[in-house]
């Protein structure tokens, strides 16, 4: 018996060993490239021969390619919509799930159907009514459209919010306390974890959409997000000579929200528990 | 809407035969009854919107709506100027955007009919405190309401304006494309185009394009039910191996799981076309140890990157699971576990009667969703094969191409907008059914009924 548990625990180990090298793999693979001396998109070999930080330095000055505009706009436009994002979501998943009124029910139904729409249908009727507004290659525009689909995207913080109980609403109501003070005494100290995951989420966004900001900033290079920076470095023509500076700036993107991620690890599964999984 | 309990329901038609002079002239100009009982920026509120509405019908509106009929006659081309001698070009009508501004006009007139019933209540409100001789709300009260009885609307006011714009107003626009002839022949201002009724759907379901359609059709199926289905079973076998009794430093390995999650999808979907390209370091590798003599096309042959896609989407959609079902795992009650251990049963007889259901019973709600979201997986074709290989049998499409990213072609590179708009209606037609399976089944829909 006491064998037999040995080898299963071997057995399990092994196998989580060679899981963990093939999830590890590919991360590991961009690391080493953009460390690389050695010209060209692709080697045969996987540990580069020489090590260098070239790519970094050419990728950090590059006028072709500005990464470090691009990096403060997708900071500027995530933090922006971030907030904004935050606030709406809250705000549209509190009313719908805490607040009772008349076109609830109906509203709920219409969001779901237009959820089910596939996002890319509206994306040239949005270009032009942002061209209308004149805000098309700015990043204002950006952060509108980011901040206005987060109206719809409120189901999972609606979900949180329907699991908070209703008695704690209705012992304040008797107290006398208004539903704004219910809103902003009670339930968002309770919410701190879905109000850090949808925050998370919206600050995430920006970095890593790229078909809307590509279609909403056009050619305005200057403009240019992060995404959409290095998927241009990322056309054939270019592969060859940039191919290193784009997994450099692969690693200087991911680094950050990696880390964020890890940091707020917690929030992100009690917010997808809480909110989306339900029985 | 009442600040006031109000007893009794009057309908419009009997308030106009009851209410005073006031009450009456509210039927045609906005907020007289407000103005009659004193209030004043209600009233003006009211009436400002009248005004601006009649303003802008007269300056705008109607010109929108009517060009909405034929979406423009006048094509633009080349005209002799006779004072200068030279041709000139004269702008012609645009089709595209007399369409759009028709839909925003429309619904324009549907926001202001809104606030003209707004209007008639609040009048009918005021008739009907004053008959039971109750005061007025102040202004003052009214104000107070919107953090009380009328927060919802201080809440989802600005969010819903975006919506109305970002959403509704674009997909009106998109939904009725599909009913013109908008494609790369008709493209305004050089040329217009008209409505068309249901000819390119006729197109699409059985005409030419219909050779197209439906390969692409039932390959997005079979990635929906294969992507869905692999990273949730494989997802939950990993939790459970992370979770296993005898595993130690399970944090450390839930970690290494999770950090791959993080690394941003472009990031690591475009890591990985680079990775099975065929002089990509997979393949390198592979040739290097010996095992074959020929790059493998992992992306560039038919069924191997379809294949391929599903491998690479396990490695991104397997962390999400697993963490998942975790948060699951642990907090599954182990008293049923326990008692089928000691009568014996097996591991495989443990997972497969008793872990197994309580979790699928727990995310079958979520996995439909997940269903959904895999029809409308944009990013993981879009970024790694880009729909390619490509398949000249194919109208803009490549063999590897989901409805979406096929309706992005259609629109990015091919201008067919109509037929674009066509495909994403279907695809909404087929969200909307699984939806709706998911939606009446799910627990919050069951105890929405409260």
């Amino acid at each position: 018996m006491q064998k037999q548990k040995r080898n299963t625990a071997i057995w399990q180990h092994a196998l989580l060993t060679v899981l963990a090298i093939v999830w590890i793999f590919p991360i590991v693979w961009i690391v080493l490239t953009s460390f690389r001396g050695e010209g060209g998109a692709f080697v045969t070999y996987f540990i580069p021969k020489d090590f260098t930080l070239e790519n970094y330095k050419m990728l950090l000055t590059s006028n072709t390619y500005p990464f470090v505009r691009w990096f403060f706009n997708t900071l500027f436009v995530a933090i922006c919509s971030c907030i904004l994002s935050t606030l709406i979501t809250i705000a549209m998943a509190y009313s719908l799930s805490r607040l009772r009124f008349r076109m609830r029910k109906p509203f709920l139904k219409v969001a779901l159907v237009l959820n089910m729409f596939p996002g890319f249908m509206s994306m040239i009727a949005v270009y032009y009514i942002l061209k209308a507004m004149n805000l098309t290659g700015s990043l204002l525009a950006l952060i509108i459209v980011y901040s206005s689909g987060a109206a719809l995207g409120f189901y999972i913080a609606k979900g949180f919010f329907d699991t908070i109980p209703m008695a704690l609403d209705e012992s304040a109501m008797i107290d006398g306390a208004s539903k704004f003070e219910i809103f902003t005494k009670i339930t968002l100290p309770l919410s701190k974890p879905i109000i850090v995951y949808t925050a998370l989420m919206a600050f995430m966004a920006p970095w890593m959409d790229f078909i809307f900001a590509k279609i909403i900033l056009g050619d305005n290079v200057e403009k240019y997000t992060v995404a959409i920076g290095l998927f241009t470095m990322q056309t054939k023509d270019k592969i060859n000579e940039y191919f290193m500076a784009f997994t450099a700036g692969c690693v200087l993107i991911a680094i950050p929200i990696t880390l964020l991620f890890i940091f707020m690890q917690k929030y992100y599964v009690e917010g997808i528990t809480n909110g989306s999984v339900k029985g | 809407m009442d600040t006031t309990h109000v007893k009794g329901k009057l309908s419009f038609r009997q308030l106009f035969k009851e209410g005073d002079l006031a009450t009456k002239l509210s039927y045609f100009v906005m907020g007289s009854a407000n103005f009659a009982n004193k209030q004043f920026v209600k009233g003006l509120g009211f009436l400002a919107l009248e005004v601006g509405f009649i303003a802008w019908l007269a300056m705008n509106g109607i010109k929108a709506l009517s060009m909405l009929q034929t979406l423009g006659t006048k094509t633009q081309g080349w005209i002799l100027d006779e004072e200068l001698g030279i041709e000139i070009q004269q702008p012609g009508d645009n089709s595209m955007l007399l369409l759009l501004f028709g839909i925003a006009a429309l619904i324009v007139i549907a926001m202001f009919l809104v606030m003209y019933v707004m209007n008639l209540k609040s009048a009918r409100k005021i008739h009907l405190l004053k008959q039971e001789g109750k005061a007025l709300p102040t202004l003052k009260e009214d104000l107070r309401s919107l953090l009380n009885e009328n927060f919802h609307i201080t809440l989802m006011t600005i969010p819903l304006l975006g919506v109305l714009m970002f959403t509704v107003l674009p997909l009106i626009y998109m939904v009725s494309i599909a009913f013109t002839s908008y494609d790369h022949n008709h493209l305004p201002p050089k040329n217009l185009f008209s409505w068309v009724g249901f000819e390119n759907f006729g197109k699409v379901i059985t005409g030419d394009i219909a050779s197209t359609f439906f390969p692409v059709f039932g390959w997005t199926m079979v990635w929906a039910v294969l992507a869905t289905a692999t990273t949730f079973f494989f997802g939950i076998l990993l939790a459970l191996l992370i979770n296993a009794k005898g595993v130690k430093g399970k944090k450390v390995w839930r970690t290494i799981f999770v950090i791959t999650m993080a690394v941003p999808q472009f990031v690591s979907l475009l890591l990985m076309a680079n990775m099975f390209n065929g002089a990509g370091p997979v393949n390198a590798l592979l040739q290097n140890w010996g095992l074959i003599s020929e790059p493998i096309p992992f992306l560039t042959d038919g069924l191997l990157a379809k294949i391929t896609i599903i491998f690479v989407n396990m490695w991104v959609g397997i962390p999400v699971t697993m963490l998942v079902a975790t948060g699951i795992i642990t907090n599954l009650p182990t008293d049923q576990i326990e008692a089928a251990e000691i009568d014996g049963a097996t591991k495989l007889q443990v997972f497969k009667n008793i872990t197994f259901p309580q979790i699928l019973f727990v995310m079958a709600p979520s996995l439909i969703q997940q269903f959904i979201g895999n029809i409308n997986n944009f990013n993981v074709i879009f970024l790694l094969t880009g729909g390619q290989p490509a398949n000249s049998n194919f109208y803009n499409a490549g063999e590897t191409d989901l409805l979406v990213t096929w309706l992005y072609k259609l629109t990015v590179s091919a201008a067919d907008y109509n037929l674009a708009s066509v495909i994403g209606i279907l695809i909404f037609v087929l969200s909307a059914v699984f939806s709706l399976i998911a939606y009446t089944r799910s627990g919050s829909y069951n105890t929405e009924g409260a």
